[in-house]
């Protein structure tokens, strides 16, 4: 007879479930995460860029803007004018547009459940397609900057000498720069905007606290019995670094990982925001809160409130849930 | 001790060598060439080649790199492309209106932020306790922007209790009329991770021996928490504050942006819009440098407030 002692992930996923807090957070994670990839795949929000509604139509439980009603009438066709020299062409791109199913003389709402922006795109929608931006780069680039911060806290840790000196000089010249000053500048320097480029900065810059923590580890975990054992059966320094220690360390590079996207999603929307993130047509919500700046002046708060709130509910279930994880894979801690 | 402070200026030159070289790698390689930049929408061939002959772009790389360290050494970067102001001056000029902000900022919030944490630890696992805990975290997850935007908007331009930006030419006017509300926002957004670190910091001392010694001949809990514990838990928020003033001068660049403030974190916003290099290279430099000499600073200040700490 042989009974099994449960494993760390195990005994760590009943530490998790004993929280409530935690599960409330993973559910509200869970849940942007599912929006997130509806959002991806297309079948939510992949028409936020349709005119739905009259410019700034305010939400529903505000009421009607009289104001802006009159822009709800279909616009009456334009008397043909025999001087115009386009309108064979404004014939034709009509037609097209019909074909692909932009009607162009759409009956616009006056309320959406959540209001509209500037140019009548629904703002809940919005808020989603945003999310998705948001959320891709803060995971990829958090996934990007703890792989980083692994491979160099393995190297460094594992092999001490002179390939740890190497990595700590490069770790104390990392961290001589303040991280936000280095991503501006890495920003500067690069020019281009775009989802990849923001993913690289935020990734190439924010290995260094990762690499410190694993690096301790593997410091610490090379001299034990069973990489000793590894090592006696002949097995090569990545193999020991990556299949046998590796899988003992794996628990602080996500907790390290779950920490970092909080820092992520806060960082890109501060980029997007100054126009250094996401380039024009794409809305993340930095971008949405740089619109939203304009709107507030004009008294349509609608737009600020919807990312907001979204994004604050998000990073507090995020950090709740890091704080919850790191608690219950290391329960010395605490 | 002044053997250390010695050896660890020296063990200081390999890192300012990495900067420096990662700050030429990084604008001399991955960023392309800044002559096509320069010379505008109508370039021709010659206009592009006397602008690399300037900037030295056309000798080969270790004599450019020896540019950029005499430049680094002679605090002279020439002008500003954008501008044509000289880098230097744009420097000393943009510092004071940052430390206009920063010093009373960092002030208020390191004496809160510890009256609080020791208030706190007062009543620690309370209900009290655990309710400030989590308006922290929800405090932490709103995006500075938000609060900026909200408060800039509310208190400013619609009650006009502070203007809503600008910036004047003395300094007591700027403290007292133009400085408050930045101040007011960057320590309703820096409070609470302050209060979360400063918190755990107390929580280390309270289960120390000498707690308990003080406990056992009678010490009043409010003495032993405000100057037995306060004195311990000093040393770790110290060296934290020391360490962080060169980010700080950085980390404000959103007020200062948002409020119309001349200080650097500005400037650098601006530099990156308007690709303006000689600008970003120096300010990069010298933050880092200031952030090494400051963590030096912040050591040694650690062995002046413990005795036990013995620096080799």
């Amino acid at each position: 007879m042989t009974t099994v002692s449960p494993g760390l992930w195990t005994l760590a996923w009943r530490r998790l479930r004993a929280d409530r807090v935690a599960m409330a957070s993973l559910a509200v994670v869970g849940l942007f995460l599912l929006s997130v990839v509806l959002a991806a795949t297309g079948f939510v929000a992949a028409d936020w860029e349709d005119e739905v509604a009259v410019n700034y139509a305010p939400p529903t439980f505000v009421g009607l803007d009289p104001a802006l009603a009159a822009l709800a009438q279909p616009q009456r066709p334009v008397p043909p004018n025999v001087f115009d020299p386009l309108a064979g062409d404004i014939v034709e791109l009509q037609a097209q547009l019909a074909k692909h199913g932009h009607a162009t003389h759409l009956v616009k709402k006056t309320t959406l459940p959540f209001g509209a922006d500037k140019w009548g795109h629904d703002v809940i929608r919005k808020t989603i397609k945003g999310g998705q931006t948001s959320i891709v780069v803060g995971l990829v680039a958090a996934f990007v900057a703890v792989a980083l911060g692994t491979l160099f806290g393995a190297l460094s840790g594992f092999y001490g000498g002179r390939v740890d000196d190497l990595f700590n000089w490069f770790y104390s010249v990392f961290t001589a720069i303040p991280s936000i000053l280095m991503i501006l500048t890495v920003a500067a320097v690069l020019q281009t905007k775009g989802v990849l480029t923001i993913v690289l900065i935020l990734g190439l810059t924010g290995w260094t606290g990762p690499y410190r923590l694993i690096r301790a580890e593997y410091i610490k975990h090379k001299a034990r019995e069973y990489v000793l054992a590894a090592d006696a059966i002949g097995a090569s320094g990545w193999r020991k670094m990556f299949v046998h220690i590796f899988p003992n360390v794996s628990h602080v590079a996500l907790v390290q990982m779950s920490i970092l996207v909080v820092g992520f999603i806060k960082a890109e929307v501060i980029l997007s925001f100054l126009g250094f993130g996401v380039p024009v047509g794409v809305v993340s919500w930095g971008s949405m809160l740089n619109e939203a700046q304009n709107e507030l002046i004009l008294g349509k708060w609608w737009q600020l409130t919807a990312a907001a709130t979204a994004m604050a509910l998000l990073v507090t279930a995020f950090s709740l849930f890091a704080d919850a994880l790191r608690d219950a894979l290391d329960p010395k801690l605490k | 001790m002044f053997a250390y402070i010695l050896r660890r200026l020296w063990q200081m030159l390999p890192t300012m060598a990495g900067v420096v070289v990662l700050v030429f790698v990084l604008f001399n390689w991955v960023g392309g060439d800044p002559s096509y930049l320069l010379a505008g929408k109508m370039a021709d061939a010659r206009a592009i080649a006397n602008i690399r002959a300037q900037l030295g772009l056309d000798e080969p790389w270790y004599v450019q790199l020896g540019i950029f360290v005499r430049q680094i050494a002679t605090f002279d970067f020439g002008n500003a492309w954008a501008t044509g102001e000289p880098v230097s001056h744009i420097i000393q000029s943009r510092l004071g209106p940052s430390l206009t902000v920063l010093v009373p900022l960092t002030v208020l919030e390191t004496t809160i932020g510890i009256a609080l944490a020791l208030a706190i630890a007062f009543v620690r696992g309370s209900l009290t306790d655990r309710l400030v805990m989590v308006a922290c975290t929800v405090g932490m997850s709103i995006s500075i922007l938000v609060y900026i935007i909200v408060f800039q908007y509310g208190l400013a331009y619609k009650l006009g209790l502070f203007p809503v930006q600008g910036w004047g030419e003395h300094f007591t006017e700027n403290l007292l009329r133009y400085a408050t509300l930045p101040i007011l926002i960057g320590l309703a957004v820096s409070l609470a991770p302050t209060l979360r670190l400063f918190r755990s910091f107390v929580l280390d001392e309270v289960g120390q021996d000498y707690v308990r010694t003080a406990r056992a001949k009678g010490l009043p809990e409010r003495r032993i928490v405000w100057v037995h514990v306060l004195r311990n838990a000093a040393i770790p928020i110290i060296t934290y504050v020391m360490a962080n003033l060169p980010a700080l001068l950085i980390g404000a660049f959103l007020l200062e942006r948002f409020f119309g403030i001349p200080g650097i974190g500005r400037e650098v916003i601006l530099a990156v819009e308007r690709s303006d290099f000689p600008v970003i290279k120096a300010i990069t430099v010298y933050v880092a440098f200031a952030t090494m000499v400051f963590n030096l600073l912040a050591d040694l200040m650690y062995r002046a407030v413990d005795p036990r700490v013995q620096l080799t």
